[in-house]
């Protein structure tokens, strides 16, 4: 169980990113974090596995408070909270197979991974994922001749093969395309189920957020304006997190895709 | 209705005339200061310039065969010292690199580095050259030191500012993995400057060869020591044939180190 009592996150500039954040996530359940762009989402999530320092506050992971981690017991922590990117944050000069390897980082010696000798079950382990998200003819491509759907294939495989407890996830879907977008966050939210984690997923997406997560949580200018079951985000809502905007726009949707085409008729 | 304007000027670097036209007023009588501050010696100049006549019937008439063994000689020394600097040179400009790149190490490290870099940098590789004859005597030993120290500055400065400018998200992700900072430098930093690196230190070796042929002048071994002897003989036909095949050399060891840099890169 992860537990944020009252995170403050104050830049060297002086700007506040996050202004006494509180939060409980539970596990087995995928929360998407949405709010405006400069809301503190993406430092939030950082904090969580300290790429971003906290100012302060606490984050309790099963009773362990992150803050306080040594250099030596952050790392050891780190290695069971998974990762999954953006602009997926593979590198890109390295295979397929290599990049996932990485995940297992935390886990074997020095010259072992410089070396590239890794054990056997976790080259099966790497094996056995990459099947399972679909990579298996890639296993020795350069991660730069992959598409973006499928590189983030890679950077989920590379979260998992830490066999992580929780999951941060950062705009999986900002630069995908729609389908590909509810691909992967398909595979995510079937993840997350399988191997019982607690996930946080930061997305501007509504509708995938709305469509994929059982709960949500609306971040404005560094506070939680509101936290509830994805069925709850309504109009009000959404006016509260982003301001006010006609957000009813009923768009003629292509055949192909079987989403609704108004966000707030799903669910009810 | 608001009047549309019809007239648009871009906007000049500097507003104020007076500090324009100011400043090109003094361009141009510093130009004209610095001209009339070189004395030219036409007596000097016209003597210089039959030398020059010497020096060109020797490179007409170069002579290849009298000091052939030095010749041969000086230049695998200075093929020797280039190889030996260079693979000195790579090995130590890696860790000093690591310790210069401001997202990797904390700012003391970080400090301490730029500072030594700064420093082997601030040296001419003439003034090396002499430094390093002072400290070992004369030969091929103070050529070494001083193409390699003068090589990690090189490598050094040039793989710190890559490894800055590497993609700070794929740093952060191999962090977020759990990594510690070697792994990370073998992970994240590695693979985005080891093209790099390696295009480098070819470059390097290559001017390497071409400073080996100067800090000779000054005792430090190789052709450049061939080459001053060589000239202070007046035996402008062999020191003809020395320039000749280091111009030869030269050529050939650039065409050869840009095509491998073109195939890595």
């Amino acid at each position: 169980m992860v537990e944020i009592k009252d995170l403050v996150k104050r830049y060297p500039s002086g700007q506040e990113a996050l202004k006494s954040v509180s939060l409980t996530l539970e596990e087995n359940t995928v929360m998407a974090l949405i709010g405006p762009s400069g809301a503190g989402k993406s430092t939030l999530i950082r904090c969580i596995n300290r790429l971003v320092e906290p100012t302060s506050g606490t984050i309790l992971i099963n009773g362990t408070n992150v803050c306080e981690l040594g250099k030596k017991e952050l790392r050891l922590r780190r290695r069971k909270i998974g990762m999954i990117f953006q602009e997926y944050a593979l590198v890109d000069r390295l295979t397929v197979m290599e990049n996932v390897l990485s995940g297992q980082l935390g886990y074997v010696g020095f010259w072992t991974s410089t070396l590239r000798r890794f054990p056997q079950d976790v080259v099966a382990q790497a094996y056995t994922l990459l099947e399972r998200v679909g990579l298996s003819d890639f296993v020795d491509n350069r991660a730069d001749q992959l598409s973006g759907g499928q590189r983030q294939r890679v950077g989920i495989a590379r979260a998992l093969i830490q066999n992580p407890d929780l999951l941060l996830v950062d705009e999986p879907t900002a630069s995908l395309d729609p389908k590909t977008s509810r691909q992967v966050m398909r595979l995510i939210v079937e993840l997350v189920q399988e191997r019982n984690l607690q996930c946080i997923i930061n997305i501007h997406d509504v509708v995938l957020a709305k469509q994929f997560a059982q709960r949500i949580v609306g971040l404005q200018d560094g506070k939680i304006v509101f936290e509830g079951k994805s069925a709850e985000l309504d109009v009000s809502v959404l006016n509260t997190i982003y301001g006010e905007e006609d957000w009813n726009i009923k768009k003629k949707k292509k055949e192909d895709e079987d989403d609704e085409a108004d966000i707030f008729s799903m669910g009810e | 209705m608001q009047e549309v304007r019809t007239t648009w000027r871009k906007k000049r670097k500097i507003e104020n005339p007076l500090i324009r036209y100011g400043i090109l007023v003094l361009v141009l009588a510093y130009l004209y200061l610095a001209g009339t501050g070189v004395e030219v010696n036409a007596d000097r100049v016209s003597r210089g310039l039959s030398r020059v006549g010497l020096l060109f019937s020797g490179f007409f008439q170069p002579d290849f065969q009298s000091r052939g063994k030095y010749i041969v000689e000086g230049i695998l020394e200075s093929v020797a010292m280039t190889l030996a600097s260079s693979a000195f040179a790579m090995i130590l400009a890696v860790p000093i690199a690591l310790g210069a790149s401001r997202n990797i190490v904390p700012k003391w490290v970080y400090l301490i580095c730029r500072v030594f870099l700064m420093l082997i940098r601030s040296l001419h590789v003439v003034i090396l050259g002499i430094i390093f004859v002072i400290m070992f005597g004369y030969g091929p030993l103070a050529g070494v030191l001083t193409l390699m120290v003068n090589g990690v500055g090189f490598i050094g400065k040039l793989l710190a500012e890559d490894i800055e400018n590497i993609q700070e998200e794929q740093l952060e992700a191999i962090r977020a993995t759990g990594a510690s900072w070697l792994k990370t430098v073998v992970y994240a930093v590695w693979p985005q400057v080891s093209t790099r690196f390696i295009g480098l230190s070819i470059y390097r070796a290559d001017i390497s060869f071409r400073q080996s042929t100067v800090i000779g002048i000054v005792g430090a071994g190789g052709i450049g020591a061939v080459l001053d002897t060589a000239m202070g003989r007046y035996d402008y036909h062999t020191a003809g044939a020395i320039l000749l095949v280091i111009i030869i050399m030269v050529l050939v060891t650039e065409y050869g180190s840009s095509a491998i840099r073109r195939r890595i890169v």
